[in-house]
């Protein structure tokens, strides 16, 4: 165990491949971050498109989950990376590519949870809001969707950490995240056992704190 | 988009063979991995529930360290970083027998074997105690109410999050390419390079994944059809 190799290259590491500030494109956060918002934003778009009684709304929401579910996200990244610029007669950076293959794929999951959640909410609660004379809109926006919102927590902290652990697959294409920015060093030290396994330590220490405030989470909407 | 398809390369000469291949090693790389996964899962499952503390604590460890790390980080651990650690002889042999598959089902086998072990332990804690003791009111034996009443309950319960999981480490497998296994996706992109047709490669490898995770999930809902009980409609959700 030579921990020396870590403390050394520590700042590339940390700032380069985890944060993303340095000479290359790259950062675990910077690419993280943004992919849970945008794919949870368009997940419920899909997971509404999925319930909605139209059937040329429901139907190909409904062809989208099953095909991303059904294909793996390296998959997914290589369908970005060769045929976006091939489309658009032009190069697409690695981040481009990274971030639209994970908000396209995630969107898929994070839609399946929020058809369950929308769908935890009893029935009487629309009917209930009908009766009062609000709008299926209104419906949606004000009686149901905040319920279901807190319905989903357990499910969105887990399918975001999925999601976190997920943008290491990002290295394949060259993003220099925290794993890339680990082989990078390792080419240099040949040193894999004690660089990959503080890779694995940081990566746990985010996944961990994370699953840590969904429990909390959980146990406050359960007391309430 | 002046983009003319040529489909023909797919089954023209090399790449046929190649996704053949590749399909194969996927399977053979996903059942071991599986095997490995279940094995592993039962026995973290079980250590979990025994009263001796230092083996509970070795197991929530291994289940929150291992399932908590992304995969491909492992991957690299397991073929690049472990390796040198053995004894010569076994890296020789090792080295001599595809180590970056062994490596490859080794990452996924104990990768998801931590999170197949929360599938497994969920299942079993859905069942409510009065159950089990019930049973040993009625003159079970421990080993007959496990056998008889809690098992057959647990088991069924686990069949839908237990398929979600067996399709994750599925589709998991193409993270293997990342350490040179054939598998698959290493395949399609092999195509792609040979043929420079990257719509028609990859096309054809999707189709084929989504081939094997449809069929799956239709055989195991229809598995789970057969076998529900009547009057349970409780599921388990996958921790």
């Amino acid at each position: 165990m030579d921990v020396s190799v870590v403390v050394d290259n520590l700042p590339f590491l940390i700032v380069q491949g985890f944060i993303g500030v340095g000479p290359f494109i790259g950062g675990t956060l910077r690419l993280a971050v943004p992919a849970i918002v945008l794919g949870f934003l368009l997940g419920i778009l899909i997971g509404l498109a999925r319930l909605a009684r139209a059937p040329w709304v429901r139907l190909p929401a409904t062809v989208y989950v099953e095909l991303f579910r059904g294909v793996p996200l390296v998959m997914v990244i290589f369908w970005i990376w060769f045929i976006v610029p091939q489309l658009l007669q032009r190069p697409i950076p690695e981040y481009g590519v990274a971030l639209t293959a994970f908000v396209i794929f995630e969107a898929a999951y994070f839609g399946e949870i929020v058809r369950a959640g929308v769908q935890s909410v009893p029935r009487g609660q629309v009917e209930a809001a009908t009766a009062l004379g609000l709008t299926s809109t209104k419906t949606m926006t004000y009686v149901v969707l905040p319920q279901a919102l807190r319905n989903m927590v357990p499910s969105l902290v887990t399918q975001m950490i999925v999601l976190f652990k997920d943008t290491s697959l990002a290295s394949i294409i060259g993003y220099v995240d925290l794993t890339k920015a680990a082989q990078i060093v390792n080419n240099r030290e040949i040193k894999p056992f004690e660089l990959y396994l503080f890779i694995a330590i940081v990566y746990w220490l985010c996944t961990y704190s994370m699953s840590r405030v969904a429990r909390r989470l959980e146990h406050r909407r359960a007391t309430a | 988009m002046s983009y003319t398809f040529d489909w023909s390369v797919l089954w023209s000469g090399q790449p046929a063979w190649w996704l053949l291949q590749g399909l194969l090693t996927t399977l053979r790389l996903s059942a071991l991995g599986w095997l490995l996964a279940v094995g592993l899962g039962v026995l973290a499952g079980a250590l979990r529930t025994v009263a001796f503390m230092p083996l509970r604590a070795a197991a929530v460890f291994y289940v929150e360290f291992f399932r908590n790390v992304p995969l491909l980080v492992w991957m690299f651990f397991w073929y690049f970083g472990v390796p040198p650690l053995l004894p010569a002889a076994v890296q020789d042999w090792l080295f001599n027998h595809a180590a970056e598959f062994w490596a490859a089902v080794a990452a996924l086998g104990v990768y998801h074997g931590a999170r197949m072990s929360e599938v497994i332990r969920s299942g079993i804690q859905s069942i409510p105690r009065t159950q089990f003791e019930a049973s040993l009111a009625m003159g079970l034996t421990t080993f007959q109410a496990y056998r008889l009443v809690i098992l057959p309950v647990a088991l069924r319960l686990i069949v839908p999050p237990g398929t979600n999981e067996s399709l994750n480490l599925l589709k998991n497998s193409s993270v293997a390419l990342t350490i040179s296994v054939a598998e698959l996706t290493f395949q399609t992109r092999q195509i792609e390079t040979y043929t420079a047709r990257a719509i028609e490669a990859l096309t054809a490898g999707t189709l084929i994944y989504l081939a094997l995770c449809l069929s799956i999930a239709t055989i195991m809902a229809r598995v789970e059809r057969r076998y529900a009980i009547p009057g349970l409609i409780a599921r388990v959700e996958a921790g």
